[in-house]
């Protein structure tokens, strides 16, 4: 569909470097003018014979009209409609052909956004979580409250005592000293924690940012079995040190048996036949849905494709795996939105809940949810919970939809009876 | 003899200040620095309010709090607390224990000072909510 973006403008470039009449052309290709007009300026779709007529009239090939054009301001512009419904999206081509200043530059603003929005929530994750910030924070504070009580003291007190003043004046000295200090050893940290952005803390997070750099489809894993794990276990960073290898042999050697059951290519066929819907391809391999869910998370992305999502918990809520889809934030640490039905699923075991997600930025997602039990091969263990949830965006987009966010500081919505604390974008409780 | 302030606090320039601003004011300051035995230190003083911070040496404010609130010595002391921690969780788990006032550093010496007054006198203190 975006290959064809642009061809209105140059049939109509082409024409007027032949100082063709738009009549002329018409009559040649056998259209009318108003019609040929609405194709020169983008309103409508040109292509198969008449597209090569005209590129015959204009003599060129078919190919240099309908080739090269914009793609990817295109597809960045149906990414901005992705997550904004009120928007035309059905004139995303028209617009970009007819304003592609003014496109790239809503294409790079969004793209900037993006990337804030993503670094402003990294940043609240470190700020709310990370212990030596916390501790740093207090210590500026409580310095700070000394250097301001202090100094409004003096400054309301100009008679005040000698003694008292040059006390107070070394208090304030020692405090900034203090407030320097700490503001140092903060800078230093927050540096260290810009090296280990592509470090890992743990060896979940080592393994979630190998998935995450793959976009979660390993071709390695696709067909080369028991192999291809132990392959990429000896030489991908990521699983450097025994628990990072032994968690990751898990992880790779479930995708390996997924793949194995479920081939690329078939499944692939499979999942656009019945539309993602994961239970029509449950039925259509006769497996269980949570391998349907991964094997769906781990198709490589594609134009025609879906965005899809998958998150799975433990029965204490804990993520132990996130792919986040594109317009549906997750967060990185703390607890997630308490309305996803990822948690809601564990209420009722077995029993898999599709529902209609709207986050509160606009974008609407299909949500398959399913808590299971995972086998035991003992008597009387303890019960081994994990819920599953797949992301599928809508296509088209509904207005109905359970709203959620990602978690409570980052999320927007105005009323909320589940919220925990307050949004700092909106400071609403 | 004029009225007495127990004040609950590690920082020693922020104790200076407050003592200094109290003290002028006309009451009386008296000072435990730590989490521990500081329950103790109020039976003890038997103060008129209680200045308290949440992040002490060997203790949290929140602990001290609930141990008084649910004690029998000094149930309805009035308590300010005063603390770095201004998060909207911070207060409202202050405020489910039964804190008087609730203050967060940096803070104005008139507002600190204006509240420790309402406190001893029984009035609700007018405290805005990020009062710095």
């Amino acid at each position: 569909m975006p290959k064809i973006a642009l061809t209105g403008s140059r049939i109509r470039d082409r024409r007027l470097a032949l100082q063709l009449k738009q009549a002329d052309l018409a009559k040649s290709a056998g259209v009318s003018a108003s019609y040929l007009n609405l194709i020169e300026h983008n309103r409508r779709r040109i292509g198969g014979k008449l597209l090569v007529q005209i590129a015959d009239v204009l003599g060129v090939e078919p190919s240099g009209l309908s080739e090269g054009a914009d793609v990817e301001l295109v597809h960045g512009l149906e990414t901005v409609a992705s997550q904004s419904p009120s928007v035309e999206a059905d004139r995303v081509e028209e617009f970009v052909g007819r304003f592609p200043g003014w496109a790239a530059k809503l294409t790079d603003q969004n793209e900037r956004i993006d990337l804030l929005e993503r670094s402003l929530r990294g940043l609240n994750d470190r700020l709310t979580h990370d212990p030596v910030l916390t501790e740093k924070m207090h210590d500026v504070l409580g310095a700070v409250a000394a250097i301001r009580s202090t100094s409004s003291i003096l400054v309301d007190t100009p008679t005040i005592d000698a003694e008292w003043r040059a006390r107070f004046h070394a208090n304030i000295d020692v405090e900034s000293r203090r407030l320097a200090e700490t503001s140092e050893s903060m800078a230093a940290h927050f540096d260290q924690l810009t090296k280990d952005e592509a470090g890992y803390k743990t060896p979940l997070e080592a393994i979630a940012a190998f998935f995450e750099i793959r976009q979660f489809h390993i071709a390695e894993l696709e067909e080369g079995g028991r192999e291809a794990v132990e392959g990429i276990l000896a030489n991908a960073p990521e699983f450097e040190g025994a628990a990072a290898r032994s968690l990751g042999r898990k992880a790779l050697s479930v995708y390996a048996k997924d793949a194995a059951r479920l081939p690329l290519n078939e499944f692939s066929i499979s999942a656009t036949e019945h539309n993602y819907d994961p239970a029509a391809i449950a039925r259509a391999f006769d497996v269980g849905l949570p391998r349907v869910f991964r094997r769906l998370a781990t198709l490589p992305r594609a134009p025609d494709r879906p965005e899809i999502g998958l998150v799975i918990c433990d029965a204490a809520g804990a993520i132990l795996l996130r792919k986040q889809p594109l317009g549906f934030s997750f967060p990185r640490f703390g607890a997630a939105c308490p309305l996803w039905p990822l948690f809601g699923a564990m209420r009722s075991i077995g029993a898999p809940q599709r529902t209609t997600l709207k986050t509160v930025e606009g974008a609407v997602f299909k949500s398959y949810s399913v808590a299971t039990l995972q086998e035991r091969v003992e008597f009387d263990a303890p019960l081994n919970v994990k819920s599953h949830m797949l992301l599928v965006s809508a296509d088209p987009p509904v207005d109905e939809g359970r709203v959620v966010g990602s978690t409570c500081r980052m999320c927007a919505a105005e009323e909320c009876g589940a919220r925990r604390e307050a949004s700092i974008l909106t400071g609403r409780n | 003899m004029g009225q007495s302030v127990l004040l609950i606090e590690d920082e020693p320039n922020i104790i200076e200040a407050i003592s200094f601003l109290l003290e002028r004011d006309g009451w009386t300051v008296r000072l435990h620095t730590e989490g521990q035995g500081a329950v103790d230190a109020v039976v003890a003083n038997d103060p008129d309010v209680l200045i308290l911070d949440v992040m002490l040496p060997g203790g949290s404010g929140f602990d001290i709090l609930r141990e008084l609130r649910q004690g029998a010595a000094r149930p309805d002391l009035p308590i300010l607390m005063l603390t770095a921690r201004g998060q909207t969780k911070d207060r409202e788990l202050a405020e489910g224990y039964g804190v008087s006032s609730f203050m967060t550093k940096p803070f104005s010496n008139s507002e600190m000072l204006q509240t420790v007054r309402d406190l001893s006198k029984g009035r609700k203190p007018v405290v805005s909510k990020d009062a710095v």
